[in-house]
């Protein structure tokens, strides 16, 4: 039976790790390389790096930390945040990276994820997107730019297109309930789960073990995905997955 | 030396991290005289069937391949290994044709790509553990068959034919069980 999937995500700002609450106050946590080693030991499933450097030498000091991770460490490894053009996604893939997520330039050019599903397989695009409900509307949009600009595009439909278009999986973020720590935004996620039949990974709002399972008892969702609770490790990853055995969730041991 | 056939499809770095760090010296080469030298064959592979018998074609490595199976062991991984079969239906084109069994598209009601960590299913005990997987296609053989992983029907997850040995999953992403399943296919294999 396949295994639902405990997630760490690393957002990783010239070479060091950090992670903001609802996008705002970053603050450092550590060394990506360490810190990915720490939670592979922990029995994390796999990664993902968020790189939110905003300069060259930032994403050229990501490079260096996917080889470094690479060399190390056995499990796969996401990375996301500012791949903008085919050689971008290429030079991450060649430094050791499994998938990539891509967001806000998959929203802005759509073509660009016919082109590196094509040219890479759809199995290493993953789409990120950050939905936030609008009111006004009564549905979901997508966000870019780290959830500082909103477009016109809903959810919705956006998730169906993407896998037309050839996306492996989809790590969908509930701006909502990201950094509330009060558990995953199920209403959201079902709906998505509901109409693609790619896996999706859910990112926003995990504040403990319990807000997994219940995100594993009550969607289809393949993945779960946090950060803040696993550094300040007010959560670990055994905790939850114990708690996924006792409430009968497939996970994965180390 | 253990050679990966390089013909641009497959994440190269990380098998090569894998095997580095398993002890092993690494040529990742689509020249025939390195091939030639080399004392086992891996052939990656992510992406898509037809695009990677096209470039094994344009690369004439097709009868290169066929020879050097015959005498050195032949480990093909992920798409790697559905090119040992007879044909697929991702593009519907001929295999190498190692091995019997065909390559097909999976139809079920759970997410594909069936992707994540699954339980192999063996009769040896150093292979009950959980790999991960990421494909959308899979062999339907009957023979050969050393693991299978459930995914509402059957995945052929290992299968050996001698030398020859196919692995469906990424042993180089399925944490230290994996490097050791990977080590073990290097070693000879999964028949007593």
């Amino acid at each position: 039976m396949i295994k639902k999937r405990i997630i760490p995500c690393l957002d990783v700002k010239d070479g060091v790790v950090v992670k903001g609450v609802q996008f705002k106050g970053l603050r450092e946590i550590g060394d990506p390389v360490e810190l990915a080693k720490r939670y592979n030991a922990l029995g994390a499933d796999e990664l993902v790096f968020l790189d939110i450097s905003a300069t060259q030498t930032g994403n050229a000091l990501m490079l260096d930390v996917i080889r470094k991770t690479a060399r190390e460490l056995f499990i796969p490894m996401t990375i996301g945040g500012g791949l903008k053009a085919i050689s971008d996604i290429s030079d991450v893939l060649n430094a050791g990276a499994d998938k990539v997520s891509l967001n806000s330039a998959a929203l802005r050019n759509p073509d660009l994820i016919n082109e590196t599903s094509e040219k890479f397989g759809a199995q290493c695009i993953c789409i990120a997107i950050d939905a936030k409900w609008e009111e006004a509307e009564q549905d979901w949009f997508c966000y870019t730019h780290g959830g500082k600009q909103k477009t016109d595009i809903r959810t919705l439909d956006w998730v169906k297109e993407v896998e037309v278009r050839g996306a492996g999986e989809l790590l969908v973020t509930s701006m909502d309930y990201d950094g509330m720590q009060q558990g995953f935004d199920h209403v959201l996620l079902s709906k998505i789960q509901d109409l693609v039949s790619i896996p999706v990974i859910a990112s926003g709002g995990a504040g403990s073990a319990e807000d997994f399972v219940s995100l594993f008892l009550e969607t289809n969702v393949s993945a779960g995905l946090a950060a803040s609770i696993f550094h300040d490790e007010d959560v670990t990853i055994q905790s939850v997955k114990d708690l996924c055995d006792k409430k009968g969730v497939p996970v994965r041991h180390v | 030396m253990i050679a990966i056939v390089d013909y641009g499809l497959g994440n190269i770095a990380n098998l090569t991290n894998a095997l580095n760090y398993l002890g092993y010296t690494v040529n990742v080469t689509n020249n025939i005289d390195e091939l030639e030298a080399a004392d086992q064959i891996i052939l990656p592979g992510v992406g898509h069937f037809k695009d990677a018998m096209a470039r094994l074609d344009d690369l004439d490595l097709v009868p290169e391949l066929i020879r050097l199976k015959e005498t050195k062991p032949f480990i093909g991984i992920c798409l790697g290994m559905q090119l040992l079969f007879e044909s697929s239906e991702e593009g519907d084109v001929k295999g190498l044709d190692f091995l019997p069994g065909v390559v097909k598209k999976m139809t079920c009601q759970l997410p594909v790509p069936h992707l994540g960590w699954n339980k192999l299913n063996a009769d040896l005990p150093s292979l009950d553990e959980d790999v991960y997987f990421i494909h959308s296609y899979k062999v339907h053989t009957e023979e050969n068959v050393v693991a299978t992983a459930e995914y509402e029907d059957k995945v052929v997850a290992i299968v050996q034919k001698d030398n020859i040995i196919g692995i469906q999953f990424h042993p180089e992403k399925s944490g230290d069980k994996g490097l050791q399943i990977l080590n073990q296919a290097l070693k000879g294999g999964f028949n007593q």
